[in-house]
């Protein structure tokens, strides 16, 4: 299809299921981004001409930059995210900005001051979080990616629950110049798509060292979409059976289960393997990311660009609250410092599982997507529904979110292919392969 | 519960003070309630088999990243745009409010 046909195919079907979803919080102007497409470089690039959106926490010049809050409503930024750059350059065309929970607090993209984003497979119920726009996005086929922002599972989380495929990429994998930071040391950008070769072809595009961003790396970026085929023989798979617990939906434990079949048909041997961490990296996740968030919201003060420190939500209220406390005197060793103790345990604790096999398959979430409200009724509530993404942040290995089934009710269902770090083009060519003998990921909501 | 609170509504002010957050009398005493039972599922990390575990500050596995000492033009603001989104500005100028009385 010629791309601006594509194109316009998008704006049809946002006009037509955008009321019903929420799933933007700035959707630019239709003629605009037409003439943006007729006046885009030619490149050589697979993603030029391509419609995309970008979850609202990455600067773009000229272009309403909000976070997810009302602090940031009406603030134009002044340059372009790394991100954003790299994009435009391979000829990209940004459709909008995503909805998400103010600042990445949350779960459900209900903790945002532009009220919540409904999943497209149940209107009534959650499309996760913190990026919710732009998982519900993709699902509803306004784009034909998008790029979102993962720092406990806000970009696995909404994949999940909205059968996309989204990939964590390694810690520094990806420049974050210009995203607007939640905890900096977490903070990872990565691409939202149908399929995983998708995937493939974006890392492609975005990876890479940035002088202007000190974190990225400098490892160098190998051709993701070439490495898809390479054959899965003799590699192993992990199934920790501690994430296998009571505390998992019953319907999703099965999905996973026949799923590991599936990699067994391709030549992949299952084993199961030990890693009991879910509870303490939740609870030490839900220091440092406080932490560190209480730190990095620090800046807006209302003076140079947005609004006063009246408009954080009840949730970063509570966040803000917490980092102070576990960084304040007193209790800075027995909660931060503690944390990040905590911290070295889970790197060891993964270092020595993904010694046994090559990548870990396990859930995104311990639940089917909640109804919207359900997760809001109190706060340990929300952090529970990120027990399974929240680990892997802190240790910075890559994890591959894809659709597994779905539920009797027809709800869709996610997994998640954990690898070590820089292993994208092994997660991906299990993921690829996978879906090539299956077609959950076909699916689409019926809207 | 009998057990001693693990943050007062004392210290839950005292917190919101640091952090340069106005909030309600009755937000505090919510609040207190709210962060007391995050509190009490976060200390699990005290129970930890922490000793002579080193501390994780960042996973990038890099050091003393350098740039040379020069100023990059290309991402230099001007006047104009670095006051493109305050409130309030004078004369080229961000204005604030006066911090001595």
């Amino acid at each position: 299809m010629n791309k601006q046909a594509l194109i316009e195919q998008c704006y049809d079907r946002i006009a037509k299921y955008e009321r019903d979803l929420n799933a933007f919080i700035t959707l630019r102007d239709k003629k605009t981004v037409l003439a943006e497409l007729t006046q885009a470089q030619q490149s050589s690039s697979p993603l030029s001409g391509l419609p995309y959106l970008l979850k609202d926490a990455y600067v773009t010049s000229g272009i309403q930059t909000t976070a997810g809050s009302n602090i940031l409503k009406g603030f134009i930024p002044t340059y372009d995210a790394t991100v954003y750059s790299k994009l435009k350059k391979a000829g990209a065309i940004l459709l909008g900005k995503m909805n998400m929970d103010a600042w990445g607090h949350g779960s459900s993209t209900e903790n945002t001051d532009f009220g919540a984003t409904h999943n497209p497979w149940d209107l009534t119920r959650v499309a996760g979080g913190s990026g919710g726009g732009p998982g519900a996005a993709i699902s509803a086929g306004f784009a034909s990616f998008a790029i979102g922002e993962d720092t406990g599972g806000s970009i696995r989380n909404p994949a999940a629950w909205t059968n996309t495929t989204a990939l964590k990429v390694t810690y520094g994998r990806v420049s974050r110049y210009g995203a607007i930071p939640y905890v900096s040391s977490f903070d990872t950008v990565g691409p939202v798509t149908k399929t995983v070769e998708e995937c493939a072809v974006i890392l492609r595009e975005i990876a890479g060292v940035d002088p202007y961003d000190g974190t990225s790396s400098p490892e160098p970026v190998p051709d993701y979409v070439k490495g898809l085929e390479q054959s899965l023989r003799g590699l192993t798979l992990g199934i920790p059976t501690e994430m296998y617990g009571p505390g998992l939906d019953p319907e999703t434990k099965i999905s996973i289960m026949t799923a590991s079949k599936e990699f067994e048909k391709l030549g992949v041997k299952i084993i199961e393997v030990s890693l009991p961490i879910a509870e303490i990296g939740l609870a030490a996740y839900y220091l440092m990311a406080p932490s560190e968030t209480s730190s990095n919201l620090g800046r807006y003060d209302g003076i140079r660009y947005g609004q006063g420190r009246d408009n954080f939500t009840d949730e970063t209220i509570r966040r803000i609250l917490i980092g102070t406390y576990a960084l304040s005197a007193g209790y800075y060793d027995a909660y931060y410092r503690q944390a990040q103790k905590v911290r070295t345990l889970l790197i060891q604790a993964y270092a020595k599982v993904l010694q046994q096999c090559d990548a870990i398959i396990m859930p995104v979430n311990p639940t089917l997507p909640p109804k919207i409200g359900e997760l809001m009724s109190d706060p340990l509530t929300l952090y529970l529904a990120d027990i399974y993404t929240t680990s892997i942040n802190p240790v910075g290995v890559p994890s591959l979110a894809l659709p597994a089934g779905f539920s009797k009710s027809g709800l869709p269902i996610g997994m998640q292919l954990v690898g070590d770090k820089f292993s994208e083009p092994l997660l991906l060519s299990l993921g690829h392969q996978y879906q090539q003998v299956t077609d959950w990921h076909t699916r689409s909501p019926e809207l | 519960m009998t057990t001693k609170a693990l943050i007062t509504t004392d210290e839950v002010s005292h917190v919101a003070k640091l952090a340069n957050l106005q909030l309600a009398p009755s937000k505090i005493s919510k609040l207190q309630t709210e962060l007391e039972s995050i509190l009490e599922y976060v200390q699990a990390v005290q129970k930890a088999p922490t000793d002579k575990v080193p501390e994780t500050s960042q996973v990038t596995g890099l050091t003393n990243v350098w740039r040379e000492d020069v100023v990059d033009d290309s991402r230099t603001f001007t006047q104009e745009q670095a006051l493109s989104n305050a409130k309030s500005t004078h004369n080229g100028y961000f204005m604030v409010k006066a911090i001595l009385a």
